[in-house]
């Protein structure tokens, strides 16, 4: 029977299932960092365990560290003590951690793929919703809580159900100020944040096959943000591209083999999904929230929905979101002052988002009442930012660049949105208070975050 | 984990969907590397901007039932938002559906996660609502009873519902299997 890439890699990875029971599910590689992981330590140290395959484990800071240039003294207390916490941890059980001053540092979603730990037809997880990231190079990655992950440690797998699988076909090209950003949020708008729930999607069609590796990442990321458990992208030429000769990928012989089994991956003809969806991406336009989580979206060029004319069901949280993010349906979203910007995350932290931005603000002056924050995904990313000089764009533009981190995605550290600003942000998430207590988001592309920067209201186009 | 058989306590109504676990704990309360102390934090956004919301109630403060909507527990994958609930004094959710990572979360927390129609949800809102809704939850039966007798029934996985009832949780599970596991390991086989 012809079998999906899903299908193909849930398979292989079955370990056993008695009866009654869940499935014990094999697990080849976890990421961790600071803030999930101390609990799930602390089961092990309880129970006298070891980690069983400390090799397929690797570690760094990102949620809660700041990112000034004095980042490595940290402030907050409770934040240097998890970080104290994963040091302690991964030297004890024979992790390898990306530590300051490691030239891989950064979001354990970035980190992964530049490291070459992401591997096509793998299963991975990290203690952080946004693991569907890795999907991109044709893994099966997904969050898992802290529980689980002391589950992996323990015994390199963990219990799951079997998912449907879900089929998104793209088609079509992208124009050029539209990107896979702007294609996850049409997707999230159209079947809303719980619609994936209890699937597995894979992302197929012509306008997936010409992203580069770093659209795709951006789509697959977003793919919890409408309830999917993952998403991900059969491997190509690029992806082998990207990940060849990357410190942890296969060298030689064996990198030979493993592209072999990687090209078998791909869907066969003729497979079934469960669900299948299709978005004609020449009609896409640039997107932007307007609400408080991500599926209240709309093109930047259209107007804001009268809650009155939605199904019964949204009414009550359009309601809310209106009350919270201060706007007025049936007026245009184009034009809304801001206050901040953000450019950043494991959605758009990565160096082709911000060579789109330092495109746009090249030669050119952030409004005066903006506040931008730049904040690369990972040292890997920082480093080509010097390289290509994009840093002397970025501050002649009046933006902030900042060290690697998760940063203003989630304001665990000090990097907020002060109560009542607006931002737009390249991050994923809108939710009440995501960017610090009362901040009002609006999730974009970086090329609509650069051009309101500039323009210091809601815009997708220069002034 | 904690085992569990029944439960009787009034119910807090939450209606809505799509309940984050941003909203559940905002993100500046997970910087602590223990599984405690997060119930003082609960809601804490939205108790904060409205004193009218519900976990600011006085009457609410002893409940141990929230009744919410679909998709409840959506979003980031903290397990602190389990152990915030659970703190806070949570034992049992009742709601149209929930998201993949919570439900997980939930269940290895001994958190009880009930699935009911909605129109059964519609109903205990509006009911809630209107006056204290007190509710019987029995779990080797699979029911919730109101105090005018109505009874429901709920589906419950087997697998979950012998790890609740003995207090046997999903790693402890898998460490007895550790030796079939290793028998295969898929990884170095591929």
């Amino acid at each position: 029977m012809p079998k999906n890439i899903i299908e193909k890699i849930w398979q292989k990875h079955v370990v056993a299932q008695e009866p009654g029971h869940p499935i014990i599910f094999a697990i080849d590689k976890m990421l961790l960092h600071e803030v999930t992981s101390a609990q799930a330590f602390d089961e092990l140290k309880k129970r006298g365990l070891k980690v069983r395959y400390p090799d397929r484990i690797i570690a760094t800071l990102d949620h809660s560290i700041p990112t000034s240039k004095t980042r490595s003294i940290i402030q907050d207390e409770l934040a240097r003590k998890q970080v104290e916490a994963l040091r302690d941890n991964t030297k004890k059980f024979g992790i390898k951690l990306y530590d300051f001053g490691s030239q891989f540092q950064g979001i354990v979603h970035v980190i992964g793929p530049e490291l070459g730990f992401t591997l096509p037809g793998s299963t991975l997880v990290c203690g952080d919703s946004h693991t569907s990231t890795h999907g991109a190079f044709g893994a099966l990655a997904f969050g898992v809580g802290t529980s689980e992950v002391a589950h992996v440690l323990a015994t390199g797998c963990i219990l799951q159900e079997q998912p449907k699988t879900m089929n998104v076909e793209l088609h079509g090209s992208f124009d050029p100020e539209v990107s896979a950003k702007d294609a996850i949020m049409k997707l999230i708008a159209l079947i809303g944040i719980g619609g994936a729930q209890g699937y597995i999607i894979e992302y197929t069609g012509d306008a997936v096959s010409a992203l580069s590796m770093e659209g795709r990442m951006t789509l697959c990321n977003m793919s919890i943000e409408c309830g999917a458990r993952a998403g991900l992208i059969k491997p190509d030429q690029k992806t082998f591209d990207y990940l060849k000769d990357r410190p942890l990928a296969p060298k030689g012989m064996d990198w030979d083999n493993a592209v072999k089994d990687w090209l078998a991956l791909a869907s066969d003809s003729g497979c079934h999904y469960d669900k299948t969806i299709r978005i004609n991406v020449n009609e896409l336009k640039p997107m932007i929230t307007w609400g408080i989580n991500p599926e209240q979206a709309i093109a930047i060029d259209e107007t804001l929905p009268y809650p009155i004319e939605m199904p019964e069901t949204h009414r009550a949280m359009a309601e809310q979101a209106y009350a919270y993010t201060k706007l007025t349906p049936g007026i245009p979203i184009k034009g809304t002052k801001i206050d901040w910007a953000f450019v950043g995350s494991c959605t758009n932290g990565r160096i082709e988002d911000l060579r789109i931005v330092a495109q746009i603000l090249k030669g050119q002056k952030i409004a005066a009442h903006v506040m931008m924050y730049i904040v690369p995904g990972s040292e890997q990313v920082l480093q080509k930012i010097h390289d290509e000089d994009l840093d002397k764009i970025f501050t002649e533009a009046g933006a902030e660049l900042r060290m690697p981190g998760c940063s203003m995605c989630l304001a665990m550290n000090e990097d907020k949105v002060p109560p009542g600003a607006r931002c737009i942000s390249t991050s994923n998430r809108n939710f009440i208070g995501r960017q610090g207590p009362l901040s009002i988001t609006h999730l974009a592309s970086p090329h609509t975050v650069a051009t309101s920067a500039i323009a210091g209201f809601i815009t997708e186009r220069l002034p | 984990m904690k085992s569990f058989t029944h439960l009787t306590s009034a119910a807090i109504p939450l209606p809505m969907k799509d309940v984050d676990t941003d909203m559940i704990i905002p993100a500046q309360y997970l910087t602590q590397i223990n599984r405690e102390g997060y119930g003082a934090f609960l809601f804490n956004r939205l108790k904060e901007q409205n004193l009218d919301f519900i976990f600011n109630h006085p009457d609410y403060q002893n409940a141990h039932i929230l009744i919410s909507q679909s998709n409840f527990g959506c979003g980031s994958s903290r397990e602190h938002a389990v152990w915030a609930l659970l703190q806070w004094g949570i034992q049992i959710i009742i709601a149209e559906s929930f998201s993949d990572i919570f439900f997980n979360n939930a269940a290895k927390n001994g958190l009880l996660l009930i699935q009911l129609k909605k129109s059964t949800i519609d109903m205990l809102l509006a009911q809630a609502k209107k006056s204290e809704l007190i509710i019987s939850v029995d779990l080797p039966m699979q029911t919730i009873t109101l105090m005018n007798g109505e009874i429901y029934h709920f589906d419950y996985d087997p697998f979950r519902k012998t790890c609740l009832l003995s207090g046997y949780n999903d790693l402890d599970y898998l460490l007895s299997t550790l030796p079939k596991i290793e028998t295969i390991e898929i990884y170095e086989a591929r």
